[in-house]
């Protein structure tokens, strides 16, 4: 999808804080994108590797945590881990579940010098 | 070039133009200003001991959103609507929804009514805004070039663009993608998915987060139901088991029918 627009997106972010958090060089940026969004991992990496070029993150290795969703289980009436959206309450098998989390895009923390 | 959403050199396109570029954010002069860091860095280190390059890494804390650039834009733009009274709406669809039928029509009825004006977003051609410009309605057309959604800075570039009135409505038809755009704030009050019932009436199970994201969805071209195999209620129960506060209306842009009930939405929310 918007991989480009996303990498493009956290080189911002990561040259913005660099002033503020006084680095010069990216070794590792970590983040968490939610199961239910619609990044695919692969494109992100190819994206991030080819927007960084030539910046202070040229060659950071892009280390993705995929978080489970979350669901409001109005069966169980609590929130449970949903790792499809439309799947059923992993607690008590109810049909009944909503969705209120797993689509974030998250920059978490870097490893800079 | 913007690395905000890729404008300035890039593709996008406003109204043929080259977009202006978000120069505080432009990655040329961080660049500059990162280099002249370092090298002060270099001569007067703390203790001036310091030798980059042998320096240990450390972790820095970020957590923020990817997004979170676009989503101070989006808020910028809805701050501008809230304070002129602005209704703004953002059209999204597949291509072919006839989203760009609808709306026209949905501007003939009631420009008696309102002011109102329109951003268009394809990736290229003003074949659209040319087609909202003949009803009588201010449009401007953004390119995205190889884009494939409109993001909340283009959105603000195009509202300086259009200097819509107070009190008016804005109806934003976004590039026709199911996936991207629903990603994206632009700062409207809504997002409105348009579905035609000459598309699978699965969309909304295939197209999730389009769907969650989407306050209204207009189920378009009802008043081609007698040829096509679909089967409407199905299909709403499926965009409700994604979304169960999803306000849906059946219209056909063609016939007609349906369309008061979108208006009087329109009258109500836009007071």
């Amino acid at each position: 999808m918007h991989e480009m627009a996303l990498a493009s997106h956290m080189l911002a972010i990561i040259t913005e804080q660099a002033e503020t958090q006084n680095y010069d060089k990216v070794l590792r940026v970590c983040l968490e994108i939610g199961i239910f969004s619609d990044v695919e991992p692969e494109a992100m990496r190819f994206c991030f590797e080819a927007v960084t070029r030539d910046s202070l993150a040229e060659n950071a290795v892009l280390e993705i945590e995929r978080p489970l969703g979350q669901g409001w289980c109005m069966d169980c009436a609590q929130t449970v881990e949903m790792s499809d959206r439309l799947g059923s309450c992993p607690a008590c098998g109810s049909a009944k579940v909503q969705i209120t989390g797993g689509d974030q895009m998250r920059i978490k923390e870097l490893e800079v010098a | 070039m913007c690395t905000v959403c890729g404008c300035g050199e890039g593709e996008t396109r406003l109204e043929g133009q080259a977009m202006p570029a978000a120069t505080k954010n432009a990655p040329h002069a961080h660049d500059h200003h990162h280099h002249d860091h370092h090298h002060h860095h270099h001569g007067h280190g703390e203790a001036g001991v310091s030798v980059p390059g042998l320096e240990p890494s450390r972790l820095v804390k970020i957590e923020q959103d990817i997004l979170s650039k676009n989503d101070q834009y989006a808020a910028r733009n809805r701050a501008f609507f809230t304070e002129k009274k602005i209704f703004a709406l953002n059209l999204v669809s597949s291509p072919g929804s006839g989203k760009t039928t609808l709306l026209t029509q949905t501007l003939q009825d009631l420009q008696k009514n309102y002011e109102i004006a329109v951003i268009e977003g394809d990736q290229q051609t003003a074949n659209d805004a040319e087609r909202i410009r003949e009803t009588g309605v201010p449009a401007v057309q953004i390119n995205t070039g190889k884009g494939c959604h409109l993001d909340a800075h283009m959105v603000g570039h195009a509202i300086e663009d259009l200097a819509p009135a107070p009190q008016s409505l804005i109806f934003i038809e976004n590039v026709g993608n199911l996936v991207c755009p629903a990603a994206f704030d632009l700062g409207e009050a809504h997002k409105v998915a348009i579905l035609s019932i000459t598309e699978g009436e699965d969309k909304p199970l295939k197209y999730p987060n389009m769907f969650a994201a989407a306050d209204v969805m207009l189920l378009n071209k009802m008043d081609l139901l007698p040829y096509v195999p679909f089967d409407v209620e199905k299909c709403e129960a499926m965009a409700r088991k994604i979304n169960p506060n999803i306000l849906i209306f059946r219209v056909s842009a063609l016939s007609g029918e349906g369309l008061e009930a979108w208006y009087k939405w329109i009258a109500a929310k836009a007071k």
